[in-house]
């Protein structure tokens, strides 16, 4: 007898634990948040994982934020629950700066999410990378490109270096490249038209392709600006 | 009637025993009050030895996984090897906010201070040690965090339900350095000139003193590098303007405590690297010690032996070889004429270079190298460490085993010992995985390395070697290199070094070099790369091969290399059974370090954040 009365209130703790779930879960987010961090409607790449901004829900008792990372071709998405957030680039963050929005008077952008919502976010980046022309074969890659200062004001910064990046996947920046090459920015002489050139290392396994992509480090600024991710078959 | 006299009982009970106020005013039989314990020496000094025992460290030696997450050493431990694999630093990585300890000093001092039946000379001494302390404490801080709020008294909530007087903003971060310097300056008299190790002195507080008026020195000086690191406010960054002032201050203490005759460096075995092993194994006879934790065998003792000793000479049936140092640290150790280069495993058409002897490869380098780390080819303990990977056939085949000291047949037939006792195996935990063994710090004492004894070696956190050199570098930035020679020559020509470097040769490469070979493995690397702004730079996020150049700074250094001792398998040549040398990277070692500015101070808590919203936020986060 005891020992049904134990397996009895086992039984009923089970029921209980399986049931209750239904009291104190939420249904999971389900708006979609979408977009990219634009120039003038041109998206601005960055490498993974390292270029965030958060979201601000007002009315929590313990204050956090949504930290939202920026992906390598500069989109982010982040699933939502409805509601007012404010939008935060933090200032440390990503190759550029952000503008003033008109709504806030700050660089806060006010975000009611109601639905899924698409939207691009405009930044000023420091410089854009242009014409950028990435070939190669089995044993060298290289890329040509230009460099275009956007802020030449007080606020202008230098070129530090620019890198070709060589990465066995598409996750292409200084932490996965297989081979790279390097101009420091005191070396670049023309500003519009900069060739690096690269050798393709052994691989293993061995594949027919690498992937690649050049990255500009601006003096001061810890994220790297990047041209967009070129496959290159061989 | 039963019933009766029971309750009887019980009222004559209930009435008597309440009676009596002293009842609830009884002492305590099992602890000791406050004012008991300040009537007493003994138990004053029982309560400041608690406080000694909790001054914090980031790298110790029972946590020999901490040396293992730069790129100094590998972690030969599965559980560990998540820090070889791991890109980035957590920003919480090594942050620290210990209010808790600060207040437990803030009381000490205080209930000191109000103390009437100790011995004025004593009780002066006591609150000189708390101070120590405390400011130990708040370097231990400062170097985590940037400035944090600056409380020097024990803090009480008046239950009126607004608690923000409580709330104190964050220091700027030169006066909590300041606050170190001046606090030292002003208790040294009431310390005594040596006689404890163990317990603050004057040596201690001058040593304390150079540290931290030098980290300050290269913040501002350094600090301009990475001008996103900072704050508007000074809770993070120092204005370069104040880095002459505070390395004078560094250099000043560190004369000082110079010309206090009491310490000296350790040189009392004629063999160069034994001399520099034993300067942390001896107790006795040591006057470089300045202050450190003592560890005493069968009271308190660590593990580190037990963790680090070589697989084959282990005590225990598990555990040991977990620390490896890295080939990266290795290479890093210069040749006798004061030159660097790479070890010498290929000539330069590229063909394998032979040696007779495992240890050939290493000879004519700095004696601290054998003192610091357990090469292959050479004896721990009297006995031999067998370290090496395999046969190398004259094809370039290998044979060699998964088990250590693993037997086999040669291809002529013969069953022969295939691999070291001792590893490199790849992938095989608690065996010498790169190729080497740690030697600092691990005891020779038989017994040490089993866990009902322990190892008592002692953590020594300040000696003299590191006055001298904290005065070399002062000396260097002030633009004195012929003093910087002669403070820096003073450790090498200990070292076993010959030829002193002459004033011109000394070099900010050469201050970074030397600091990392004389105190690797002592806490200091984090602080000193992260004073430098070096830490960014080096530990970058590249993966990048080993560097030819290990003398200079900056050279990436982001993956732990080991390398591997073949025995040539080629009979009836002159190449059978000689040796050569072949770099690698460890299986587990995946991705490469990568030190983010984000992680030069680290970040405060949300918990903290939200509970005073005077706090700022560091840079970067």
């Amino acid at each position: 007898m005891k020992k049904n009365i134990k397996y009895l209130a086992g039984l009923c703790l089970m029921a209980l634990g399986m049931s209750s779930c239904e009291y104190d879960n939420y249904d999971e987010p389900k708006l979609l948040f979408d977009g990219n961090i634009v120039y003038n409607g041109e998206p601005i790449g960055v490498s993974y994982n390292d270029v965030y901004f958060q979201l601000w829900e007002e009315g929590w008792q313990t204050f956090g934020n949504i930290g939202v990372a920026i992906d390598q071709d500069g989109s982010f998405s982040s699933l939502l629950f409805a509601g007012d957030y404010k939008l935060i680039i933090p200032a440390d963050q990503g190759p550029f700066m952000n503008l003033t929005n008109q709504e806030s008077g700050s660089d806060t952008i006010p975000l009611n999410i109601n639905g899924s919502m698409n939207m691009d976010i405009e930044v000023l980046p420091y410089y854009m990378i242009r014409n950028v022309d990435i070939s190669g074969n089995s044993s060298e890659v290289t890329a040509n490109f230009g460099l275009e200062q956007i802020i030449t004001d007080a606020n202008a910064r230098g070129v530090n270096e620019v890198v070709l990046y060589l990465s066995k996947t598409a996750f292409v920046d200084g932490r996965t490249s297989i081979s790279s090459a390097r101009l420091g920015g005191g070396d670049i002489t023309d500003m519009s038209s900069i060739q690096l050139t690269t050798g393709v290392p052994d691989m293993t396994p061995t594949q027919g392709y690498v992937f690649a992509r050049v990255g500009l480090r601006i003096e001061g600024v810890e994220d790297m600006l990047f041209s967009s991710i070129e496959r290159i078959d061989f | 009637m039963k019933k009766i006299i029971l309750s009887i009982c019980a009222c004559v009970a209930l009435f008597t025993a309440c009676n009596d106020e002293e009842f609830l005013t009884r002492e305590p039989q099992d602890i000791l009050l406050d004012d008991q314990v300040w009537e007493s020496e003994d138990l004053v000094l029982s309560v400041l030895a608690d406080l000694y025992n909790r001054i914090p460290d980031y790298q110790q030696l029972d946590s020999w996984w901490n040396f293992t997450s730069f790129d100094e050493a590998f972690a030969s431990n599965a559980g560990d090897y998540w820090r070889h694999q791991n890109q980035d630093y957590g920003y919480g990585d090594w942050g620290m906010w210990d209010y808790g300890f600060i207040r437990d000093l803030n009381l000490f001092i205080e209930s000191a201070e109000a103390a009437d039946q100790l011995d004025p000379d004593v009780k002066a001494r006591f609150i000189a040690e708390a101070k120590f302390i405390r400011a130990m404490s708040y370097f231990e801080h400062v170097k985590r965090m940037g400035g944090v709020p600056l409380i020097l008294e024990s803090l009480e909530y008046d239950y009126s339900g607004d608690p923000t007087y409580l709330q104190y903003p964050r220091a700027k971060e030169h006066e909590i350095y300041d606050f170190v310097i001046e606090e030292m300056e002003a208790i040294k008299g009431d310390l005594p000139n040596g006689g404890t190790k163990s317990r603050a002195t004057i040596g201690a507080a001058l040593a304390l003193e150079t540290r931290a008026a030098l980290y300050a020195a290269s913040i501002a000086n350094y600090g301009q590098m990475t001008p996103n690191v900072s704050l508007p406010g000074e809770e993070v960054g120092i204005p370069a303007s104040m880095a002459d002032g505070y390395y004078t201050t560094a250099l000043n203490a560190a004369e000082e405590l110079m010309g206090l005759g009491t310490y000296e460096l350790y040189n009392n075995d004629p063999d160069p690297s034994e001399n520099f092993t034993n300067v942390f194994l001896n107790k006795t006879a040591n006057n470089e010690v300045i202050f450190a934790k003592d560890y005493l065998v069968q009271a308190r003792t660590h593990g580190f032996t037990i963790e680090t000793i070589p697989r084959s000479l282990r005590e225990e049936n598990t555990l040991g070889g977990k620390l490896n140092p890295s080939l990266n640290l290795v290479q890093s150790y210069e040749l006798l004429d004061n030159t660097f280069a790479p070890l010498p495993t290929t000539d330069e058409n590229g063909d394998p270079i032979y040696y007779d002897n495992p240890e050939d490869i290493f000879a004519g380098r700095d004696p601290r190298l054998a003192g610091t780390v357990i090469l292959p080819g050479t004896t721990f303990r009297g006995s031999e460490v067998d370290i090496w990977a395999g046969w190398k056939t004259a094809d370039g085949g290998l044979i060699t085993s998964d088990q250590l000291g693993g037997r086999g047949e040669l291809p002529n037939g013969e069953n022969a010992q295939l691999v070291g006792f001792d590893g490199p195996i790849p992938n095989l935990e608690w065996s010498a995985q790169n190729g080497f063994y740690i030697r600092k710090y691990v005891d020779t004492q038989v017994g040490s390395g089993q866990r009902g004894t322990g190892s008592g070696v002692w953590w020594i956190r300040f000696r003299y070697a590191e006055v001298l050199l904290n005065a070399a570098e002062a000396a260097f930035e002030l633009g004195d290199n012929a003093k910087a020679a002669e403070y820096m020559n003073q450790v090498r020509r200990r070292a076993g070094m010959p030829i002193d470097l002459a004033p011109s040769e000394i070099t900010f490469d050469r201050i970074i070099h030397e600091r990392k070979v004389e105190l690797c493995f002592e806490n200091h690397i984090l602080w000193d790369y992260k004073r430098w702004r070096l830490a960014h730079r080096v530990w970058n996020g590249e993966a990048v091969p080993l560097t030819n150049d290990p003398g200079d700074a900056e050279a990436i250094s982001t993956r732990v290399f080991g390398l591997n001792p073949y025995k040539i398998y080629a009979p009836g040549t002159p190449n059978h059974e000689k040796w050569v040398f072949e770099e690698f990277l460890p299986t587990p070692v995946f991705n490469p370090h990568r030190f983010r500015l984000g992680n030069y101070y680290s970040q405060i808590g949300d918990n903290v954040l939200n509970g005073n919203p005077k706090i700022v936020r560091n840079p970067n986060h």
